[in-house]
């Protein structure tokens, strides 16, 4: 299905089947994929659709081959120069490991740094098995590749928290091979077998004591056919896996030396800005740049599919000169007329009147809520949501006779080959993607719509192009996280036990947009309701999708963050009118799943469950998401109305770790960014324009309004699960169930500040 | 033609007076170390020091700056030895990193003032510096721990 045999046509479908398939192939699949390209004379285009249990689905166009020149490398962060494989004496020995004559050992990350440390994590998965230390290592930027294609994913996807899981067995082995490698060339140099070699320090060595280094092997050893079978070291041989060691992108985040997509310089570069649409959705009916045209610096201006750009000699005359623009937009009617009291009627009027499709369904639910003398139900309500990455969206495009430079930093780096293809008017294969840091991506760099526009212009003005949204650009043209609408119905038998549950969301469906031919037609939208992991005998999730109007994305962790609010807060709900202790009446629900049991007692534990101090108050909530089962416990008080959180306790089993510090460092973050949204995170639509426009009025945790945090990550011997994204989910409904304990007050509605209730302290 | 002192060094500068600093650091003299999050004084990402002072240069004008002293984060220290800059590499405070720019600037101008800062001067010296990947425990940590790197080399 993807690629030339990297997987099979069978294997696309069953993430099961499609993993293994590609653990089987990939290291040395980059090579025969090459190999496998170096005829192919046409473009040809692949649909990939895979999917992962409770992830995200992507069918993306793929291009069936990489750009030839890229296997040779085309350096990522610094992208700008193109740095080979470091000399003759030296070479590529696989698509992620580069050896130069000097010693250099450059590790090419397939995944993009947001932040979420995989240039710290995926090259120590590579250098256990070349027996290397991390500090040897270098990074760089995977160009396109058929090689780099995340299999859960579909695609070269950063996304669904599953770099480090995908990459588990392909980088190991990748290195493993390499090393294998390296050693039967120095075997065959000194004329003994390779068994009687060893490797020490970035080194073979002989049963002599000789040694030749890795630098001066790279070049024979590239050329050496890939070998299949070998083995890789047993967990307990790990001597980099499983440490915190430093992370390798510190140091330059600490200098203003990091160069982020925004920092990008080229010879000659002009800076760019987009008018867009002020309505959403909406296009140039016509513009006057009259007075635009004029003013110092400015080059051209050019209309594009989404808007007017101005292209200057420099940013801020760009900004100048698109204020003195005037534009009339055609924008659609019934955009135009959405305000947040419309999109909430759609959905609750859906919510009422249509029952959804099942995507699961034990027992006979209906009959159990029917034959019930105690019914509970509620119905939970999300807003929409910006990312607001730090860095806003950007990109610069240099496109030539030759083809198209694509400097940006972005999670989907085929989506945007494609998209600046298409807007360059260039087969995808001309177009070379350099992947730069991120700063930050949270799912809006899944979007290529900063792109196209960046491209037209260099084109249009034969120079490269840096264009730039501003903040308020960003935040009133983001694809939005879905808002929803969550109908929740309980019904416990005559022993006080819970016997029904259904769980109804009414949402816009992200992957519709995103990946129209997906066959899939729940997606994201049932994750964390659909593996809803309590036991009970007649469950059922349902989904009925209602679209809004408005274009709406993947944001960290997606629909987790949705159902998760409304089915801890509702479990809550239960276990009051049950008239048990929370953390008890969840434990009775997970008999048979002792992993589950096992975090929640942990956060207990940490939260202090059972032994709060005098005015101090909690709430519990437990998620399974992205393979990692997760818990957390809210502190907190309420003073004369306000709220005040003192602690967020949480406990992880994300089974084994690279890098726990990273972990950790994750499992924080997401805490923190889940604390923005739970407390203030709304996006509010009047007349089809968003109204946030900054972050005064999207407003977002700052270092003063930190609560403590404290992590706990339990050994596991599970198999790697995501970390970027599961703790965010959590957030709001401990928080929610704490404010319950505390005042009896229910929340059914976030933001928690919106809540007439509610007073943050 | 302006002449600026940025990091001890006149840099003449050919731009707009009305340029907001940050764009005369970033396009202008490709010094973008400093960064530009929210254009309005919201975020902090472009602090930097004028005359000792932690400001965000998106909202400064060129004039406004013409005789004063300007340090960036490319001036802190040739090789990362600034004692803040060594706190945040042994905490690995950077996720994305970049705020980070921003969060040193606030937090050296922060020890200049206040030679040990408590939490709470933490919480008003750094409260207008976001970060959205949530490094500000890690912040925190490192503040406290330049401070006693600072006394160790001083």
């Amino acid at each position: 299905m993807i690629v030339d045999g990297v997987l099979d046509a069978g294997g696309a479908r069953d993430a099961g089947v499609a993993h293994e398939a590609g653990v089987a192939h990939e290291a040395g699949g980059a090579l025969e994929a090459r190999a496998a390209c170096a005829g192919a004379d046409r473009r040809q285009f692949l649909r990939a659709a895979a999917r992962v249990g409770g992830g995200l689905v992507l069918a993306l166009v793929l291009p069936a081959c990489a750009p030839k020149r890229a296997a040779s490398g085309i350096s990522g962060a610094g992208g700008a120069s193109g740095t080979g494989a470091g000399g003759a004496a030296g070479g590529q020995v696989n698509a992620w490991l580069k050896i130069a004559g000097d010693n250099t050992i450059t590790v090419l990350v397939d995944r993009s740094e947001m932040g979420q440390g995989v240039y710290t994590a995926l090259p120590t998965l590579l250098a256990e098995e070349l027996e290397v230390p991390l500090t040897a290592i270098r990074i760089e930027a995977a160009p396109v590749g058929d090689a780099y294609i995340n299999v859960g994913n579909g695609g070269q996807v950063t996304g669904t928290s599953n770099s480090v899981s995908d990459a588990w067995d392909k980088l190991r082995l990748a290195g493993a091979r390499a090393r294998t490698m390296l050693i039967a060339s120095g075997a065959e140099a000194w004329g003994v077998q390779p068994a009687d070699c060893r490797v020490e320090s970035g080194t073979v060595v002989n049963a002599r004591g000789e040694r030749l280094t890795y630098g001066q092997l790279a070049e024979a050893a590239a050329k050496r056919p890939v070998p299949k079978d070998v083995p890789l070291k047993p967990t307990a041989k790990f001597s980099l896996i499983g440490r915190s060691l430093p992370r390798l992108d510190t140091p330059d985040k600490c200098d203003g030396s990091a160069e982020f997509g925004i920092d990008v310089r080229r010879p000659g570069m002009l800076y760019a800005t987009l008018a867009q649409s002020p309505v959403l959705g909406g296009t140039v009916k016509e513009f006057d740049d009259t007075a635009a045209a004029t003013l110092p610096g400015v080059r051209k201006i050019l209309q594009t599919p989404t808007g007017v750009v101005v292209v200057a000699d420099h940013f801020w005359q760009a900004v100048k000169a698109r204020e003195a623009l005037k534009i009339s937009w055609h924008a659609s009617a019934d955009t135009a007329a959405l305000d947040d009291a419309t999109i909430r009627a759609r959905l609750h009027k859906t919510l009422a009147s249509d029952p959804g499709k099942a995507a699961r369904a034990d027992g006979d639910v209906a009959a159990a809520l029917r034959a019930s003398s105690s019914v509970h139900a509620a119905t939970y309500e999300l807003p929409l949501l910006a990312h607001a990455t730090m860095e806003p969206m950007n990109c610069t495009a240099e496109v030539t006779a030759e083809g198209c430079d694509l400097y940006v930093g972005t999670q989907v780096q085929q989506m945007a080959q494609a998209a600046a293809a298409e807007a360059a008017g260039l087969p995808p294969e001309r177009v070379r993607v350099h992947t730069t840091l991120l700063g930050g991506g949270f799912g809006r760099r899944l979007e290529i719509d900063f792109i196209p526009a960046a491209v037209a212009a260099s084109k249009a003005v034969g120079a490269p192009v840096k264009l730039i949204w501003t903040r308020e650009d960003d935040m009133t043209h983001d694809y939005y996280r879905p808002p929803a609408s969550i109908r929740l119905d309980g019904a416990f038998d005559a022993g006080r036990k819970l016997v029904a549950w259904r769980f109804h969301s009414v949402s816009p469906s992200i992957t519709a947009r995103f990946a129209p031919d997906t066959p899939d037609p729940f997606d994201s939208v049932v994750e964390g309701a659909a593996n809803c992991p309590y036991e009970i005998p007649n469950l059922s999730v349902n989904y009925t999708r209602q679209e809004i109007g408005i274009g709406v994305g993947y944001m960290r962790s997606v629909s987790h963050a949705i159902n998760c609010f409304a089915i801890e807060s509702f479990m809550d709900e239960l276990a009051h009118a049950a008239a048990k202790d929370p953390l008890v009446f969840r434990t009775e629900l997970l008999e048979n799943k002792p992993r589950h049991r096992r975090v929640l007692q942990a956060a207990a534990e940490l939260g202090g469950w059972g032994r709060t101090a005098a005015g101090h108050h909690l709430g519990l909530a437990l998620m399974e998401g992205y393979t990692t089962v997760i818990a957390q416990v809210a502190e907190i008080s309420v003073d004369q109305g306000a709220l005040k959180i003192h602690k967020i306790s949480c406990a992880v089993d994300c089974g084994q770790m690279v890098n726990p510090k990273i972990v950790e460092s994750q499992i924080t973050g997401g805490i923190v960014f889940g604390l923005s949204t739970a407390l203030w995170g709304e996006i509010n639509v009047a007349g089809g324009q968003i109204r946030q426009q900054n972050f005064n009025t999207y407003r977002v945790v700052r270092q003063n309004e930190m609560p403590e945090i404290a992590v706990q990550l339990l050994p596991s011997a599970e198999a790697p699960g995501g970390i970027g994204e599961p703790s965010v989910a959590l957030v709001a409904p401990a928080l929610a169930n704490a404010i319950f304990a505390a005042t009896g007050q229910r929340i059914r509605a976030l933001p928690l500040a919106a809540q007439k209730f509610v007073k943050i302290a | 033609m302006q002449t600026l002192t940025i990091n001890d060094q006149p840099t003449p500068v050919d731009a707009d007076p009305e340029t907001p600093l940050l764009w005369v650091l970033r396009d202008h003299l490709g010094m973008t170390g400093t960064k530009f999050g929210c254009g309005k004084a919201l975020c902090g990402a472009c602090t930097v020091h004028i005359d000792g002072a932690p400001v965000r240069s998106c909202s400064v004008s060129l004039a406004a700056v013409a005789n004063a002293k300007i340090v960036t984060i490319e001036g802190l220290s040739k090789d990362r030895s600034h004692p803040v800059q060594r706190a945040w590499i042994e905490f690995d405070v950077p996720q994305c990193g970049y705020c980070q720019s921003g969060q040193i600037m606030s937090a050296v101008a922060l020890l200049a003032r206040t030679k040990a800062p408590t939490d709470a001067d933490i919480d008003a010296a750094m409260a207008g510096n976001i970060c959205r990947c949530g490094t500000y425990a890690r912040i925190r940590a490192a503040i406290h721990r330049a401070v006693e790197l600072s006394r160790a080399t001083a």
